[in-house]
């Protein structure tokens, strides 16, 4: 285990918000540790893209409280997220299709000349630069994401989140729309940013993915928390349990 | 770390450049829009349709003329200008139909301004006059357009709705300013900006517009090298770069050639006390002269800065452009303020063209300029479009509307034929599209 000492990295409070009188979250409080993997489950509709949104900055919280490194962190739009170095993957991916892979990239954050205009050139560069790491077969860079395959756009929503350093990573269902190869340089990649002292919370189905990825795992059912457990202490049924009937195994907390 | 897929530039020759018949390799050597190609083909095709139609049915063939096409230049200049305005809004997913009426206002509130309060607070033909003016025209326009931006964008209406109601709305206005009454003369330094008498910047001054426009031609080409080298992405072959500079200053000095074969007529030369054979060029017209003035504005606004970047970006996917950061609000009221202030240039030049203020000025222009940037390449569905394209989109329906006169349509049949073909050069469109996908 490598959570559950120091300061964590994030917390989420008491986190509360309802769209026309339905509570899609209902005072759910989680955390993550540097160097941590968190994974989110539950069924479609238990909350958890929701709870996380308000992390991201896309959503507004009704109540609840944010703290980043132990201090009080004001989001409310996708900007003050970034400005305290969360990125997030979206499970739409977050595309402009009529742009290239380098406008995506560097969408809302684009470089600049001295003279004040985007520099189109620098950032094709340093987009080759990103991808030769993340996808070597990464080749098209001057068409619109659009003409891209689901494994490419992928890696430009990757990319885009790795690039501009983050200390918090939100994944969104990263692997929902990829092939099984393309699937396991996500699992590489997880590991290795893991290992770079990256928090990531990472939002999934497949339970198999969560036993291999997180560290710990907490389950959401009806926009309420069921519990939190440690991975290495439960087994996949128990964590079936937790989403299906919203059953608490001994060792969750 | 995995190795680099870069190849070296001097080896990697652009894709495409090497294989395929030689119209293919020309094309991607150049890098040459097909699609603007094909517009200027269908351009082509209109001019010498109408002139040929005129030399055998009417016995004279006027179309092709350096009087026609100086006219035909000036007759553009407004809607083009508004065309590369509706580019913007229309990219964002959203549309712009009051901007003929906010020609109609502004134009009318111009026309009281420098005729009926200037004068009393500066005194008759004061040089400020028409500064004034164009600088309050084109501040009510970018007010009237912030104004539905406003509606549309933080009071959720519909564009579609705002400005239909804005249609309504300021056509009446521009009514009430003045009781109905049209306003004439506007003050002489004003006209000229229509392009009217002395409204054009003579032999030599062409010549030195068209230099620089050369030398900026140039300027583009050897730097976007340098800037490829540098980054070492693929070069365009030598060849390709001359064939393109060649291309490029050929036909800007075309068009100042024909520019400087229309001469001023003998009563405006008898007025300036010359002789009445001499051979005074016009050169381009002032209206022209804003016009590709606002067209380069608008594409280095459109494609070197991140206003651009987020039109296009909101056009695409206005979810992960909020997502991205960008205040997807501010930027739709943005841009119809940017539409606005548009119209009011439009109006300057709409009324001084006609030397008068009316409370009927831009009617139906909406409707043209919406045409202009749609024939241009500009998609309904959001995303696409391009500043030249939509110039050049005005001047295909400019021409068209001109030529049909020059042949002696009537104005009914005028209307189908514009009609026709905006709904064929969309479908024209939908194929290109389908084919190059």
């Amino acid at each position: 285990m490598t959570a559950s000492k120091g300061t964590p990295l994030v917390e989420m409070r008491d986190i509360s918000i309802s769209f026309g009188g339905i509570k899609a979250v209902d005072h759910v409080s989680i955390d993550l540790y540097p160097g941590e993997v968190v994974g989110l489950l539950g069924h479609n509709g238990a909350g958890k893209s929701t709870l996380i949104k308000c992390l991201s900055g896309a959503y507004q919280k009704d109540a609840g409280e944010i703290y980043i490194n132990g201090a009080r962190a004001e989001i409310n739009n996708p900007r003050d997220a970034r400005h305290y170095n969360i990125e997030t993957i979206y499970q739409t991916l977050a595309l402009a299709d009529n742009l290239d892979a380098a406008s995506n990239l560097f969408l809302g954050r684009e470089l600049v000349t001295a003279a004040g205009f985007v520099d189109d050139a620098r950032m094709e560069a340093e987009t080759r630069k990103i991808m030769a790491r993340l996808n070597p077969n990464f080749r098209k860079f001057n068409v619109p994401v659009s003409a891209l395959s689901g494994g490419q756009r992928q890696s430009v929503a990757i990319a885009r989140a790795v690039y501009f350093n983050a200390k918090i990573l939100i994944m969104d269902e990263p692997t929902a729309a990829l092939g099984p190869q393309e699937t396991q340089m996500v699992a590489e990649l997880i590991q290795e940013l893991k290992r770079q002292g990256l928090g990531i919370f990472l939002i999934e189905h497949d339970i198999h993915a969560v036993m291999d990825l997180c560290d710990r795992a907490v389950v959401m059912k009806n926009g309420q928390r069921v519990g939190t457990v440690n991975v290495g202490e439960v087994t996949d049924d128990d964590i079936l349990g937790m989403i299906i009937m919203g059953k608490k195994p001994a060792a969750a907390y | 770390m995995s190795k680099s897929p870069q190849t070296s530039p001097a080896t990697a020759p652009l894709a495409g450049a090497t294989e395929g018949n030689p119209v293919k390799r020309f094309l991607a050597a150049t890098e040459i829009d097909t699609r603007l190609l094909g517009m200027l083909g269908a351009l082509a095709l209109i001019w010498i349709g109408f002139h040929l139609y005129g030399a055998i049915v009417n016995g004279n063939g006027a179309f092709l003329t350096p009087r026609n096409l100086w006219n035909l230049s000036v007759q553009t200049s407004s809607i083009a200008i508004m065309a590369t305005g509706m580019v913007l809004v229309i990219i964002t997913r959203n549309i712009d139909l009051s901007v003929g009426s906010i020609i109609g206002v502004t134009g009318m509130m111009m026309g009281i301004l420098q005729v009926d309060v200037l004068p009393q607070i500066l005194g008759l033909g004061h040089w400020s006059i028409w500064i004034i003016t164009c600088v309050v025209g084109i501040a009510l326009g970018a007010l009237i357009g912030a104004f539905h931006g406003w509606l549309i964008a933080f009071r959720g209406i519909p564009s579609f709705i705002v400005t239909l109601g804005g249609l309504m709305v300021w056509r009446g206005m521009a009514f009430i300013a003045n009781g109905g009454k049209t306003i004439s003369p506007v003050d002489s330094t004003f006209a000229l900006l229509g392009g009217g008498p002395g409204g054009n910047v003579g032999a030599m001054g062409s010549w030195i517009v068209g230099l620089l426009a050369c030398a900026g031609v140039v300027w583009l080409l050897v730097n976007g090298r340098k800037q490829r080298r540098k980054h070492d992405f693929p070069l365009r072959p030598m060849w390709a770069e001359v064939t393109l500079g060649a291309i490029g200053c050929g036909a800007i000095i075309g068009s100042v050639l024909l520019m400087n074969a229309y001469p001023l007529p003998k009563g405006i030369l008898r007025q300036m006390g010359l002789p009445e054979d001499a051979f005074v060029s016009h050169g381009f017209a002032i209206p022209v002269l804003i016009m590709i003035a606002v067209g380069i504005g608008m594409t280095i606004l459109m494609t070197r800065t991140r206003f651009g970047r987020y039109v296009f970006a909101i056009g695409g996917n206005p979810e992960a452009a909020a997502l991205a950061g960008i205040n997807t609000r501010w930027m739709t009221l943005k841009i119809f303020a940017l539409m606005g202030a548009l119209t009011g240039i439009a109006a300057v030049i709409a009324s001084a063209r006609l030397n008068s203020a009316t409370n009927a000025l831009g009617t139906l222009d909406e409707l043209y300029v919406i045409a202009a940037a749609v024939i241009g390449g500009t998609s309904l569905a959001g995303g696409v479009g391009t500043i030249y394209g939509a110039i050049l989109g005005a001047l295909v329906m400019q021409s068209l509307q001109s030529g049909m006169v020059l042949i002696g349509f009537d104005a009914a049949i005028q209307r189908i034929v514009v009609g026709l073909v905006l709904v064929l050069a969309v479908y024209l469109d939908n194929l290109y599209n389908a084919k190059t996908k």
